[in-house]
């Protein structure tokens, strides 16, 4: 985070008349449309609108909404930059903070986050900063010209490092070392780099090419990014140390491994993890078949089960390869799920049904071996559990069974296990996860992690937030080599 | 870039590709295999290293042509390029001095086969080979196998060399001649590694096999290679791909290989129509 002064103000309309301003819809594509394309769904305001849902900013002299953001944006600051039609500046004052503005824009849970606190939002609704984020972001790659051009690189220190994963955590941990002038390698195990961001969401909701341009960007400040390349098995945290030359490293591995259910019936032909059938659609571009070589299922009755982004993700992907029932099988209310409500909501404008309250207990195949329907017990809620949600009970001889020719389970991922097999000297905690201090440090002295591979499953601005924590404690122990 | 260094075809639809990958070359054991990516659009696929040179830096793999990646592959001559390439995954052989071991290997299997027959010569064993092949062209690496092992013995299909017969046959007459292994590793075609892990279990002798799951990433990430050995499901890209053969549900992972027989066939005929597009274009 850099040090903030309170922002010159650029809005001219009177304070109380910006109650009055409506808050800004973003356009998006008509829903029966979208659904039979993988093009982006939100299309991103105009400039006006930028600048009328702007206005609607009060100026708070305690900015909450700052403290709603897990990266401390300048928000109030980018928000009159935006008021005086400077987007350019703009962009440049969310990048003092956030490396990804344009992906953040798109995938941020701002609802519960930076708008959920923002002051208008108490009596009204909140100021739009996720969509005015978006749009100063998209507004600075399609006006390159516009951006200052001056040298961001610090003068070269001399030292290596090494960063493992090119995910969210990986690529601002990059950034920020980039800058402070180290050299700085990314390797990543995948024939592409963005993690997630391109394996996992779909282009409807985050187009590639913005992951494209962000990694170029990188390359352009001198950012070395080798892909193909898994630490690990291709050679060994303690090869690059040791031999390789790197003097500190950065885990940023992800959550990769998906969780099964362990029901019957789950090897069935036609039951995915949702990391594969994502990844066969997004990073194999499966949906674009045969174009593409990788195949991927069009069924009939697709069903996904699960309630959180992943989920929502996959069975919008399956509407759109198309299923004429795309249906969330979810086993609590819609209260409880964790997605995002903007993806709840297009997922249904779309055509999707949701079925809560119902958790499948069998996969049916038919002769083939290929899945044919999902047995399903209803559940009713009980008192909360650990994570604070209602408890899904199943009630008693409620079993039916619904038809469904592809299975897709989005409950959740844990750790790949592989750095710490091959490292045992790098700590974990009972579910896998890297086990750091508040700076990002492993139990191995050099070693640094941050993101999904510390939290578990977490979200975006979470892992770049780590990231850029990390990024400053190697800063630290690049200047002194000091590790206590 | 990763280039081929040499290809050469060393029988029916079945070349040899010696690939430029000197940290894989390095770091790779018996057993383990890499993914790779033919081109832009292209799937992942997985193929068994077969041989490497450390010095030189490069690796060996064998392909057959079976569908549109492994014809794609096989029309790329040495000077070409892969498109991606890593490795090396899955978990190295468990090799170790066991007494007699007989590797039995069937198609490109014969490929997979030769560096865990030479490692299992290195750790001491007296080694094996039996081969099967449908037919005299479609065998391979018999005189490679020849170079590490103790006798290579050969049976086609319709008799047109070797014993006429099955892979089983020829374990039955190497037991009837007293030769007892003490350990059987089974690579290739499903209904093969099926067929010798019923005969050893019901001799009571140890068999390995290398399943040959449907994979995306190779990596441990995505489950599409799930199978169930010992009634627990595994993950082949990491947790094998050697596991103890009478433990295996063979027909479980067969039905999941013919998962998308649809789609291939398409695939295959899209790119067959091109070919022949591109070549009656060629020709005018
Ligand atoms: C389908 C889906 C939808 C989501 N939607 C949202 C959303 O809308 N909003 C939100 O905020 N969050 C969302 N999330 C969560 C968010 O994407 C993750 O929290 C975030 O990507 C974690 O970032 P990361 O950098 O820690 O790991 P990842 O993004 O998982 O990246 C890790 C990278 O490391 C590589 N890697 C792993 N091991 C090795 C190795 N040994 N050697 C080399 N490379 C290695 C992996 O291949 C991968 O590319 C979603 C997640 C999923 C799966
Ligand atoms: C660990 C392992 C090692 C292998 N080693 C070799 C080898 O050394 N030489 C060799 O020629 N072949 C090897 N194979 C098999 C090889 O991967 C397949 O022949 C290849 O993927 C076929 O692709 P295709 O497009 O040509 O054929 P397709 O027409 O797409 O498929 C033909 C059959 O190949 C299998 N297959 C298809 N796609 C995949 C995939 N992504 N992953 C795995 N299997 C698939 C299926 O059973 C399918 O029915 C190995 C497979 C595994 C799992
Ligand atoms: S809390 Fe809302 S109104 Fe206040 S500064 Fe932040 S965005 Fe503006
Ligand atoms: S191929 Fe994806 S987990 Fe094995």
């Amino acid at each position: 985070m850099t040090k903030r002064t309170k922002p010159t103000s650029h809005n001219v309309v009177p304070m109380k008349a910006r109650f009055a301003i409506p808050r800004q819809d973003m356009p998006e594509q008509n829903p029966t449309k979208r659904a039979g394309n993988f093009l982006e769904v939100n299309l991103g305001l105009t400039a006006d609108q930028a600048v009328i849902e702007a206005q609607r900013c009060i100026e708070c002299g305690n900015p909450t909404c700052m403290e709603g953001c897990p990266v401390s944006i300048k928000i109030p600051d980018f928000i009159q930059l935006i008021c005086n039609r400077d987007f350019a500046k703009a962009a440049a004052k969310i990048k003092e903070d956030n490396s990804l503005p344009a992906v953040c824009g798109r995938v941020c849970p701002q609802e519960t986050q930076c708008e959920e606190v923002c002051v208008v939002g108490k009596r009204f609704e909140p100021v739009a900063i996720g969509r005015l984020e978006r749009f100063v972001a998209d507004y600075e790659r399609l006006h390159p010209e516009e951006m200052s051009t001056e040298s961001v690189v610090a003068e070269s220190t001399g030292k290596n490092v090494a960063i493992v994963g090119s995910g969210p955590a990986g690529l601002a941990t990059a950034a920020d070392l980039i800058k402070a002038g180290h050299a700085v390698t990314v390797f990543e195990a995948l024939h592409e780099f963005g993690g997630v961001l391109v394996y996992g969401i779909p282009e409807f909701r985050l187009p590639k090419e913005i992951l494209r341009k962000e990694v170029a960007a990188l390359e352009s400040l001198g950012v070395k990014f080798i892909k193909n390349f898994i630490v690990g098995r291709t050679q060994t945290v303690h090869e690059l140390l040791n031999e390789e030359g790197f003097d500190a490293m950065f885990l940023g591995l992800g959550a990769g491994l998906p969780r099964f259910m362990n029901i019957p019936g789950e090897n069935l032909n036609g039951v995915y993890s949702a990391n594969e059938f994502l990844t066969r659609s997004n990073l194999m571009r499966g949906y674009e078949f045969p174009d593409y070589d990788t195949p991927l299922y069009r069924a009939e009755h697709a069903i996904t089960v699960g309630g959180g982004n992943t989920a929502m993700d996959a069975v919008r992907t399956s509407k759109r390869l198309g299923a004429n029932h795309a249906t969330i099988v979810y086993r609590r209310s819609e209260e409880e799920m964790p997605a995002r409500n903007e993806e709840i909501h297009h997922a249904k404008d779309e055509g999707v049904h949701v079925m809560t309250l119902i958790n499948p207990i069998e996969f049916i195949g038919d002769e083939n071996g290929f899945v044919k329907s999902a047995r399903c017990l209803k559940m009713a809620l009980g008192e909360p559990d650990d994570s604070g949600r209602r408890r899904p009970i199943p009630i008693e001889g409620s079993e039916f069974e619904i038809p469904a020719d592809m299975v897709v389970i989005a409950v959740g991922n844990g750790s790949n296990p592989l750095i710490s097999q091959t490292t045992p000297e790098i700590s974990t905690n009972k579910w896998g996860n890297v086990v750091t201090d508040e700076i990002g440090r492993t139990s191995m002295k050099g070693v640094f992690a941050g993101g999904d591979i510390v939290t578990g499953g977490a979200t975006v601005i979470l892992a770049m937030g780590a990231g850029r924590a990390a990024a400053e404690g190697i800063n630290e122990y690049l200047k002194t080599g000091e590790w206590v | 870039m990763y280039k081929i260094i040499k290809a050469e075809f060393i029988a029916t639809g079945v070349k040899s590709f010696k690939i430029e990958a000197p940290l894989i070359a390095k770091k790779r054991e018996a057993g383990q295999f890499i993914m790779l990516r033919v081109h832009d659009r292209g799937e992942r696929i997985p193929i068994t290293i077969a041989d490497s040179n450390p010095e030189e830096g490069w690796i060996q793999i064998i392909v057959q042509s079976i569908g549109k990646t492994s014809m794609h592959l096989n029309t790329l001559e040495t000077g070409d390029a892969l498109h991606d390439l890593v490795g090396p995954l899955g978990r190295p052989t468990h090799v170790d001095n066991w007494g007699t071991l007989v590797c039995i290997s069937g198609g490109v299997g014969t490929a997979e086969a030769l560096p865990i027959a030479s490692a299992g010569r290195k750790a001491g064993n007296k080694v094996y080979s039996i081969i099967g092949a449908r037919n005299k062209d479609l065998l391979i690496a018999e005189k490679e196998m020849s170079l590490v092992t103790d006798g290579v013995f050969v049976s086609t299909d319709d008799g047109s060399y070797g014993r006429k017969g099955l892979v089983t046959d020829v374990l039955n007459d190497m037991m009837k001649d007293g030769l007892v292994p003490n350990m059987v590793v089974a690579i290739g075609p499903l209904p093969m590694m099926a067929a010798v892990s019923n005969q050893t279990k019901l001799l009571d002798i140890p068999c390995m096999v290398s399943l040959n799951a449907i994979m995306v990433d190779g990596t441990g990430m995505c489950g599409a290679c799930r199978a169930t050995v010992d009634g627990k499901t595994v993950f082949v890209c990491v947790d094998g791909p050697e596991f103890d053969g009478h433990k295996v549900d063979f027909k479980e992972l067969g039905t999941r290989q013919r998962m998308y027989k649809k789609q291939e066939a398409e695939s295959t005929k899209c790119y067959l129509e091109r070919m022949a597009d591109e070549a009656a274009k060629g020709g005018n």
